[in-house]
Protein backbone atom coordinates (compact mmCIF):
# COMPACT_ATOMS: atom_id res chain seq x y z
CA UNK A 1 0.00 0.00 0.00
CA UNK A 2 2.98 2.23 0.78
CA UNK A 3 3.77 3.60 -2.64
CA UNK A 4 0.29 3.92 -4.14
CA UNK A 5 -0.67 7.51 -4.94
CA UNK A 6 -3.96 8.82 -6.21
CA UNK A 7 -2.98 8.42 -9.86
CA UNK A 8 -2.01 4.76 -9.30
CA UNK A 9 -5.39 4.19 -7.69
CA UNK A 10 -7.20 5.86 -10.55
CA UNK A 11 -5.34 3.73 -13.10
CA UNK A 12 -5.94 0.46 -11.23
CA UNK A 13 -9.62 1.15 -10.63
CA UNK A 14 -10.19 2.27 -14.21
CA UNK A 15 -8.28 -0.53 -15.96
CA UNK A 16 -9.97 -3.29 -13.96
CA UNK A 17 -12.95 -2.53 -16.15
CA UNK A 18 -11.14 -3.18 -19.43
CA UNK A 19 -8.65 -1.88 -21.96
CA UNK A 20 -9.49 -0.60 -25.45
CA UNK A 21 -8.59 -2.35 -28.69
CA UNK A 22 -7.45 0.37 -31.11
CA UNK A 23 -4.25 1.72 -32.62
CA UNK A 24 -3.28 3.87 -29.59
CA UNK A 25 -5.10 2.33 -26.61
CA UNK A 26 -2.82 3.90 -23.99
CA UNK A 27 -3.44 7.32 -25.52
CA UNK A 28 -7.21 6.75 -25.39
CA UNK A 29 -7.11 5.77 -21.70
CA UNK A 30 -4.65 8.57 -20.88
CA UNK A 31 -6.94 11.19 -22.42
CA UNK A 32 -9.83 9.89 -20.34
CA UNK A 33 -7.71 10.12 -17.18
CA UNK A 34 -6.31 13.54 -18.19
CA UNK A 35 -2.70 12.38 -18.21
CA UNK A 36 -0.18 11.78 -20.98
CA UNK A 37 0.30 8.49 -22.78
CA UNK A 38 3.91 8.30 -21.58
CA UNK A 39 2.93 8.76 -17.94
CA UNK A 40 0.30 6.01 -18.17
CA UNK A 41 2.78 3.57 -19.71
CA UNK A 42 5.41 4.44 -17.12
CA UNK A 43 2.99 4.02 -14.22
CA UNK A 44 1.80 0.65 -15.50
CA UNK A 45 5.40 -0.53 -15.81
CA UNK A 46 6.10 0.59 -12.23
CA UNK A 47 2.95 -1.06 -10.83
CA UNK A 48 3.91 -4.32 -12.55
CA UNK A 49 7.53 -4.06 -11.35
CA UNK A 50 6.43 -3.54 -7.76
CA UNK A 51 4.07 -6.50 -7.98
CA UNK A 52 1.00 -4.37 -7.23
CA UNK A 53 -0.50 -5.68 -10.45
CA UNK A 54 -0.28 -9.42 -11.03
CA UNK A 55 -0.73 -8.94 -14.71
CA UNK A 56 -1.72 -6.50 -17.39
CA UNK A 57 -3.06 -8.34 -20.37
CA UNK A 58 -5.84 -10.70 -21.22
CA UNK A 59 -7.74 -13.17 -19.15
CA UNK A 60 -9.06 -16.02 -21.24
CA UNK A 61 -11.96 -18.37 -20.61
CA UNK A 62 -10.43 -21.84 -20.26
CA UNK A 63 -13.61 -23.80 -20.93
CA UNK A 64 -14.50 -21.79 -24.02
CA UNK A 65 -11.05 -22.58 -25.36
CA UNK A 66 -11.91 -26.25 -25.09
CA UNK A 67 -10.04 -26.84 -21.83
CA UNK A 68 -11.26 -27.66 -18.37
CA UNK A 69 -10.91 -26.19 -14.91
CA UNK A 70 -11.73 -27.65 -11.57
CA UNK A 71 -11.27 -26.93 -7.88
CA UNK A 72 -10.07 -29.83 -5.75
CA UNK A 73 -9.46 -30.27 -2.04
CA UNK A 74 -7.53 -32.65 0.17
CA UNK A 75 -7.21 -33.31 3.85
CA UNK A 76 -3.45 -33.51 4.39
CA UNK A 77 -1.89 -34.57 7.70
CA UNK A 78 0.37 -31.79 9.02
CA UNK A 79 3.40 -34.06 9.11
CA UNK A 80 3.05 -34.78 5.38
CA UNK A 81 2.06 -31.29 4.33
CA UNK A 82 5.31 -30.19 2.69
CA UNK A 83 5.79 -33.50 0.94
CA UNK A 84 2.23 -33.48 -0.45
CA UNK A 85 2.63 -29.82 -1.49
CA UNK A 86 5.69 -30.77 -3.53
CA UNK A 87 3.84 -33.64 -5.23
CA UNK A 88 0.77 -31.53 -6.07
CA UNK A 89 2.73 -28.46 -7.21
CA UNK A 90 4.90 -30.57 -9.52
CA UNK A 91 1.92 -31.05 -11.85
CA UNK A 92 1.97 -28.29 -14.48
CA UNK A 93 -1.85 -28.54 -14.56
CA UNK A 94 -2.00 -27.14 -10.99
CA UNK A 95 -2.48 -23.41 -11.57
CA UNK A 96 -3.05 -22.30 -7.96
CA UNK A 97 -2.68 -24.06 -4.66
CA UNK A 98 -3.69 -22.61 -1.29
CA UNK A 99 -3.42 -23.81 2.28
CA UNK A 100 -6.70 -23.08 4.09
CA UNK A 101 -7.76 -23.31 7.72
CA UNK A 102 -10.16 -26.26 7.56
CA UNK A 103 -9.98 -30.01 7.88
CA UNK A 104 -9.80 -29.95 4.08
CA UNK A 105 -6.60 -27.92 4.27
CA UNK A 106 -5.25 -27.96 0.73
CA UNK A 107 -7.22 -26.42 -2.15
CA UNK A 108 -5.94 -26.33 -5.69
CA UNK A 109 -7.18 -25.38 -9.14
CA UNK A 110 -6.48 -27.71 -12.03
CA UNK A 111 -6.45 -26.21 -15.50
CA UNK A 112 -6.03 -28.60 -18.40
CA UNK A 113 -6.17 -28.07 -22.12
CA UNK A 114 -7.66 -31.54 -22.60
CA UNK A 115 -10.75 -32.12 -20.43
CA UNK A 116 -9.88 -35.81 -20.01
CA UNK A 117 -6.68 -34.80 -18.20
CA UNK A 118 -8.65 -33.64 -15.13
CA UNK A 119 -9.61 -37.14 -13.89
CA UNK A 120 -6.17 -38.42 -14.89
CA UNK A 121 -4.33 -35.81 -12.83
CA UNK A 122 -6.65 -36.42 -9.88
CA UNK A 123 -5.95 -40.16 -10.04
CA UNK A 124 -2.22 -39.54 -10.29
CA UNK A 125 -2.26 -37.24 -7.25
CA UNK A 126 -4.27 -39.80 -5.28
CA UNK A 127 -1.86 -42.57 -6.30
CA UNK A 128 1.24 -40.57 -5.39
CA UNK A 129 -0.08 -39.22 -2.07
CA UNK A 130 -2.35 -42.02 -0.93
CA UNK A 131 -4.95 -39.34 -0.06
CA UNK A 132 -8.47 -38.73 -1.36
CA UNK A 133 -8.93 -35.79 -3.71
CA UNK A 134 -12.37 -34.19 -3.56
CA UNK A 135 -13.20 -32.89 -7.01
CA UNK A 136 -15.49 -29.84 -7.02
CA UNK A 137 -15.93 -28.69 -10.61
CA UNK A 138 -18.00 -25.60 -11.18
CA UNK A 139 -21.62 -26.46 -12.04
CA UNK A 140 -22.91 -22.91 -12.45
CA UNK A 141 -21.00 -19.66 -12.64
CA UNK A 142 -23.02 -16.81 -11.14
CA UNK A 143 -20.27 -14.21 -11.18
CA UNK A 144 -16.55 -13.90 -11.72
CA UNK A 145 -14.56 -10.69 -11.73
CA UNK A 146 -12.37 -8.66 -9.49
CA UNK A 147 -13.67 -5.26 -8.53
CA UNK A 148 -11.38 -4.13 -5.78
CA UNK A 149 -11.56 -0.43 -5.15
CA UNK A 150 -8.08 0.66 -4.14
CA UNK B 1 -19.87 -28.55 -21.21
CA UNK B 2 -18.80 -27.51 -24.67
CA UNK B 3 -15.53 -29.21 -25.52
CA UNK B 4 -14.96 -27.85 -28.98
CA UNK B 5 -12.08 -25.52 -29.66
CA UNK B 6 -13.52 -22.53 -31.46
CA UNK B 7 -10.20 -20.81 -32.10
CA UNK B 8 -7.71 -21.37 -34.87
CA UNK B 9 -3.94 -21.38 -34.68
CA UNK B 10 -3.62 -17.61 -35.25
CA UNK B 11 -6.00 -16.87 -32.34
CA UNK B 12 -4.02 -19.27 -30.24
CA UNK B 13 -0.73 -17.54 -31.04
CA UNK B 14 -2.25 -14.17 -30.16
CA UNK B 15 -3.40 -15.51 -26.78
CA UNK B 16 -0.04 -17.13 -26.08
CA UNK B 17 1.74 -13.90 -26.80
CA UNK B 18 -0.59 -11.66 -24.76
CA UNK B 19 -1.52 -13.85 -21.77
CA UNK B 20 1.49 -12.73 -19.75
CA UNK B 21 1.17 -9.09 -20.69
CA UNK B 22 0.42 -6.56 -23.37
CA UNK B 23 3.47 -4.72 -24.72
CA UNK B 24 3.95 -1.41 -22.93
CA UNK B 25 4.50 0.53 -26.12
CA UNK B 26 2.20 3.15 -27.68
CA UNK B 27 0.95 0.73 -30.35
CA UNK B 28 0.80 -2.61 -28.50
CA UNK B 29 -1.36 -4.42 -31.06
CA UNK B 30 0.98 -3.36 -33.83
CA UNK B 31 3.89 -4.81 -31.83
CA UNK B 32 2.03 -8.12 -31.44
CA UNK B 33 1.16 -8.12 -35.14
CA UNK B 34 4.77 -7.58 -36.09
CA UNK B 35 5.92 -10.43 -33.89
CA UNK B 36 3.35 -12.80 -35.38
CA UNK B 37 3.67 -11.67 -38.97
CA UNK B 38 0.03 -10.57 -39.12
CA UNK B 39 -1.48 -7.19 -39.93
CA UNK B 40 -2.43 -4.97 -36.96
CA UNK B 41 -6.02 -4.88 -38.19
CA UNK B 42 -6.19 -8.65 -38.16
CA UNK B 43 -4.84 -8.85 -34.59
CA UNK B 44 -7.36 -6.27 -33.36
CA UNK B 45 -10.27 -7.88 -35.22
CA UNK B 46 -9.43 -11.29 -33.81
CA UNK B 47 -9.12 -9.91 -30.25
CA UNK B 48 -12.46 -8.12 -30.59
CA UNK B 49 -14.12 -11.28 -31.86
CA UNK B 50 -12.70 -13.39 -29.00
CA UNK B 51 -13.87 -10.78 -26.47
CA UNK B 52 -17.35 -10.66 -28.00
CA UNK B 53 -17.57 -14.46 -27.90
CA UNK B 54 -16.37 -14.61 -24.31
CA UNK B 55 -13.25 -16.62 -25.20
CA UNK B 56 -11.34 -13.72 -23.70
CA UNK B 57 -13.06 -12.70 -20.47
CA UNK B 58 -11.43 -9.32 -20.51
CA UNK B 59 -8.39 -7.23 -21.22
CA UNK B 60 -7.04 -5.06 -18.46
CA UNK B 61 -5.21 -5.11 -15.18
CA UNK B 62 -5.30 -7.99 -12.75
CA UNK B 63 -4.51 -6.45 -9.35
CA UNK B 64 -2.41 -8.35 -6.87
CA UNK B 65 -5.01 -7.96 -4.16
CA UNK B 66 -2.66 -9.21 -1.46
CA UNK B 67 -0.02 -6.61 -2.33
CA UNK B 68 -2.72 -3.94 -2.48
CA UNK B 69 -3.62 -4.56 1.14
CA UNK B 70 -6.43 -7.11 0.79
CA UNK B 71 -4.94 -9.66 3.18
CA UNK B 72 -8.10 -11.44 4.26
CA UNK B 73 -9.13 -13.69 1.38
CA UNK B 74 -12.09 -15.67 2.52
CA UNK B 75 -13.52 -18.60 0.62
CA UNK B 76 -17.01 -18.83 2.05
CA UNK B 77 -18.99 -21.99 1.43
CA UNK B 78 -22.73 -22.34 1.94
CA UNK B 79 -25.24 -25.15 2.10
CA UNK B 80 -28.22 -23.90 0.08
CA UNK B 81 -31.25 -26.00 -0.88
CA UNK B 82 -30.97 -27.00 -4.55
CA UNK B 83 -34.23 -25.29 -5.50
CA UNK B 84 -33.04 -21.94 -4.16
CA UNK B 85 -29.40 -21.93 -5.20
CA UNK B 86 -29.78 -20.23 -8.60
CA UNK B 87 -31.80 -17.34 -7.18
CA UNK B 88 -29.38 -16.72 -4.33
CA UNK B 89 -26.28 -17.43 -6.43
CA UNK B 90 -27.31 -14.63 -8.81
CA UNK B 91 -28.09 -12.22 -5.96
CA UNK B 92 -24.86 -12.89 -4.06
CA UNK B 93 -22.83 -12.64 -7.28
CA UNK B 94 -24.09 -9.07 -7.66
CA UNK B 95 -22.64 -7.91 -4.32
CA UNK B 96 -19.73 -5.60 -5.09
CA UNK B 97 -17.29 -7.29 -2.69
CA UNK B 98 -17.72 -10.75 -4.23
CA UNK B 99 -15.10 -11.79 -6.82
CA UNK B 100 -16.27 -15.33 -7.57
CA UNK B 101 -19.62 -17.02 -7.01
CA UNK B 102 -20.02 -20.62 -8.17
CA UNK B 103 -22.19 -23.65 -7.60
CA UNK B 104 -20.13 -26.79 -6.96
CA UNK B 105 -21.08 -30.37 -5.99
CA UNK B 106 -21.48 -31.51 -2.40
CA UNK B 107 -19.50 -34.48 -1.10
CA UNK B 108 -21.83 -35.87 1.56
CA UNK B 109 -21.54 -36.51 4.40
CA UNK B 110 -18.19 -34.79 4.69
CA UNK B 111 -18.86 -31.69 2.62
CA UNK B 112 -22.46 -30.36 2.49
CA UNK B 113 -21.62 -27.00 0.86
CA UNK B 114 -22.74 -26.25 -2.69
CA UNK B 115 -22.24 -22.48 -3.07
CA UNK B 116 -18.73 -20.99 -3.10
CA UNK B 117 -18.35 -17.24 -2.64
CA UNK B 118 -14.97 -15.47 -2.53
CA UNK B 119 -14.91 -12.36 -0.34
CA UNK B 120 -11.91 -10.07 -0.03
CA UNK B 121 -11.19 -7.74 2.86
CA UNK B 122 -8.21 -5.79 4.12
CA UNK B 123 -8.65 -7.47 7.49
CA UNK B 124 -10.64 -10.43 8.78
CA UNK B 125 -13.13 -8.17 10.62
CA UNK B 126 -13.70 -6.28 7.36
CA UNK B 127 -14.24 -9.54 5.45
CA UNK B 128 -16.56 -10.82 8.17
CA UNK B 129 -18.64 -7.65 8.06
CA UNK B 130 -19.19 -8.35 4.37
CA UNK B 131 -19.94 -12.01 5.03
CA UNK B 132 -22.60 -10.87 7.54
CA UNK B 133 -24.37 -9.14 4.64
CA UNK B 134 -24.58 -12.52 2.87
CA UNK B 135 -25.89 -14.12 6.08
CA UNK B 136 -28.59 -11.44 6.24
CA UNK B 137 -29.46 -11.80 2.57
CA UNK B 138 -29.88 -15.57 2.91
CA UNK B 139 -31.87 -15.45 6.14
CA UNK B 140 -33.27 -18.90 6.86
CA UNK B 141 -32.52 -20.12 3.34
CA UNK B 142 -29.07 -21.46 4.23
CA UNK B 143 -28.47 -24.57 6.31
CA UNK B 144 -24.92 -23.72 7.36
CA UNK B 145 -21.76 -22.05 6.17
CA UNK B 146 -18.02 -21.96 6.76
CA UNK B 147 -15.30 -19.37 6.21
CA UNK B 148 -12.03 -20.80 4.91
CA UNK B 149 -9.20 -18.27 4.99
CA UNK B 150 -6.12 -18.88 2.93
CA UNK B 151 -3.18 -19.26 5.28
CA UNK B 152 -0.48 -19.71 2.64
CA UNK B 153 -0.16 -19.46 -1.11
CA UNK B 154 1.50 -22.74 -2.07
CA UNK B 155 1.52 -22.11 -5.82
CA UNK B 156 0.27 -19.36 -8.07
CA UNK B 157 1.14 -19.56 -11.72
CA UNK B 158 -2.32 -18.78 -13.07
CA UNK B 159 -3.71 -20.16 -16.27
CA UNK B 160 -1.28 -20.55 -19.09
CA UNK B 161 -1.98 -21.71 -22.58
CA UNK B 162 0.95 -23.97 -23.46
CA UNK B 163 2.95 -24.09 -26.65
Amino acid sequence: MDSLDSLDRLIINHLQGGFPICERPYLEVAKYLHISEAVLIERLAQLLDKGLLSRFGLLYHAERLGGALTLAAMSVPETEFDQVTAIVNAFPEVAHNYARDHELNMWFVLATEQPERVPEVIQEIEAQTGLTVYNMPKQTEYYVGLRLEV
Amino acid sequence: MNHTTPIDSEDRRIIQLTQTGLPLTPRPYHAIAEQLGLSPTEVMTRLEKMLAEGIIRRLGVIPNHYALGYRANAMTVWDIPDDLIDTFGEQIGQLEFVSHCYRRPRHLPRWPYNLFVMVHGRTRPEAEEKIEQIVTLLGTSQRGYKILYSTRILKKTGLRLGE
